[in-house]
């Protein structure tokens, strides 16, 4: 018997979790590195808190949103690497011949990857409050960064499909981490905006759109609940998810006809 | 040793052909160190601006670290070499073809100094372009040099001996997380006297510290700690060419460490593929 086509999703996304989290070596080091990071550049960079006009006297709370968000990018590599392997094993064009659509086998893979980028977000947030940061906007505030982390998650998931689709291979979605890691260390994520001395450098960093992902974060660590911030950093996080998927669905309805 | 030195020759020429056909590998080495350079000089500019900041100059500061970083990388890269030849089973072949195997080591190593000098040549350029100042004379900056090849040389060796163990690409994560925990445990941000708790626990006996403040002494023309920071830096060299000889005793003998089974080559188990 067919299962229905919620049974087929519910299926095709434990199918992704499992993958995912059976490969070590595609969940450690997107999980563990963000800590990493976040131990050292805190500890390391502890000084810059004593600039005139920084925010916070806790340069580890200053880092956590950034963390979260570069553990969130994991999910690029997660999502395009089990769909690019579909795409080369030709899995896909076996799920072809069932009655799975497009949109549905997208959203399957990213519901998968989006449980491990909320738990994962969760494991950062302790890990940071127990290294002691803390959350000016409270509890609420706590679950409201995790919201904000799982539209990330979806954000660079979808990201991630969709250079699979063009890619068709799961290897070449690997270098999507250093592009990533690239434009996070090019943002805010080190100092706020309107302490960036350099010209040059607060010129990239307001164009690149992580730097609004980060100050999202951020916003609630540090400022509590800040209207702006959540908006530019969930607004850009849903529009990029809506043209993501668009785009990666588009493409495989053509590949699996 | 001629044909030693051919075997070397000619699997340095291999890998660089292949670098040249598909040149997209050889970016990330050179393209991460200038992210990270254009990060902190740009971003963390302002640290040189608190009292306890006393370096000549915040680039300069930073540079000395992505430089050790590009260099480091340059020799991670060129051991993902030895991983994707091991498991495609060309290491296999040149093995057969290689009376000493470290001949073979030895080219991944001379194709690892061909990267250094190209990673250096556009580090130090995009460096000085963006008007770093250098206060160190000539030999002070060609010591410093020398400590970078070192370091490259001693990742190429650290890489090779993962590689040769594992002989399968995934080596890539292990090699890699080992160098990014190293160097960001170093005094990257601030000298280390300014830092405080666990992290500077760790800088103290960091054997990459030397090196740094070595480079940073050599940059501002005021050097320190010499002798501490080659010793370390040779000994690194010498105690990851005895890994790698292991290694490459461990892969002669083929997967299982050798148990029950004769030398790889000349009717080794898997053959010369």
């Amino acid at each position: 018997m067919n299962p229905s086509g919620g049974g087929q999703f519910m299926r095709l996304a434990r199918r992704t979790l499992t993958r995912t989290l059976r490969q070590p070596a595609l969940v450690v080091p997107s999980f563990v590195f963000p800590l990493f990071m976040l131990a050292v550049v805190s500890a390391g960079g502890a000084d810059v808190t004593s600039i005139k006009g920084f925010p916070t006297d806790s340069y580890i709370t200053f880092m956590l949103g950034a963390m979260m968000v570069q553990g969130a990018s994991g999910a690029a590599t997660m999502a395009g690497t089990t769909l690019g392997t579909d795409i080369g094993t030709g899995f896909l064009s076996r799920l072809a011949l069932t009655p799975i659509t497009a949109s549905k086998l997208v959203a399957a893979n990213l519901t998968g990857v989006a449980v491990i980028g909320v738990v994962q977000a969760a494991i950062y947030l302790a890990v940071g409050l127990a290294a002691g940061a803390s959350v000016e906007a409270g509890i609420a505030g706590a679950v409201a960064l995790l919201g904000v982390c799982l539209l990330m998650t979806l954000a660079f998931g979808a990201i991630g499909s969709l250079a699979a689709v063009f890619a068709g291979s799961g290897e070449q979605i690997q270098g999507l981490v250093a592009v990533v890691l690239a434009l996070l260390f090019m943002s805010s994520m080190l100092m706020p905006r309107n302490l960036i001395e350099e010209d040059w450098f607060k010129t990239i960093a307001t164009y690149n759109p992580l730097s609004y992902l980060v100050e999202a974060n951020r916003s609630l660590l540090i400022s509590g609940w800040d209207g702006e911030a959540l908006a530019l950093g969930c607004g850009l996080a849903v529009a990029l998810t809506v043209v993501a998927l668009a785009a990666t669905v588009a493409r495989l309805r053509r590949s699996m006809v | 040793m001629a044909r030693s030195l051919s075997i070397a020759m000619g699997v340095a020429r291999r890998s660089t052909r292949k670098l040249r056909r598909s040149p997209v590998p050889g970016l990330p080495p050179v393209l991460i160190p200038l992210f990270m350079f254009a990060a902190f000089a740009g971003a963390l500019s302002g640290l040189a601006n608190t009292k306890s900041f006393t370096y000549y100059d915040f680039t300069a500061f930073q540079f000395v670290f992505v430089y050790y970083m590009a260099s480091m990388l340059a020799g991670a890269f060129s051991a993902f070499e030895i991983s994707g030849d091991f498991e495609s089973g060309m290491g296999n072949r040149l093995m057969l073809a290689a009376p000493q195997r470290m001949a073979l080591v030895g080219g991944y190593l001379i194709f690892a100094v061909g990267r250094f000098l190209l990673g250096s040549a556009v580090v130090w350029g995009v460096a000085l372009l963006a008007g770093m100042p250098v206060r160190g004379d000539p030999l002070q900056i060609a010591a410093f040099i020398g400590l970078a090849l070192l370091l490259s040389l001693a990742t190429t060796l650290y890489g090779a001996g993962i590689a040769l163990r594992l002989q399968s690409i995934a080596a890539g994560t292990l090699i890699l997380i080992p160098i990014f925990m190293t160097l960001f445990t170093a005094p990257v941000f601030v000298p280390r006297q300014q830092i405080d708790g666990w992290l500077r626990t760790v800088a103290d006996i960091n054997p990459l510290t030397p090196a740094i403040e070595a480079g940073r002494g050599f940059m501002a023309g005021e050097p320190v700690s010499v002798a501490v920071a080659f010793g370390v830096t040779g000994g690194m060299v010498i105690v990851f060419a005895f890994w790698a000889y292991r290694g490459m005793v461990k892969a002669e003998r083929g997967p299982g460490g050798g148990r029950g089974g004769g030398r790889r080559g000349g009717g080794g188990r898997r053959g010369g593929g």
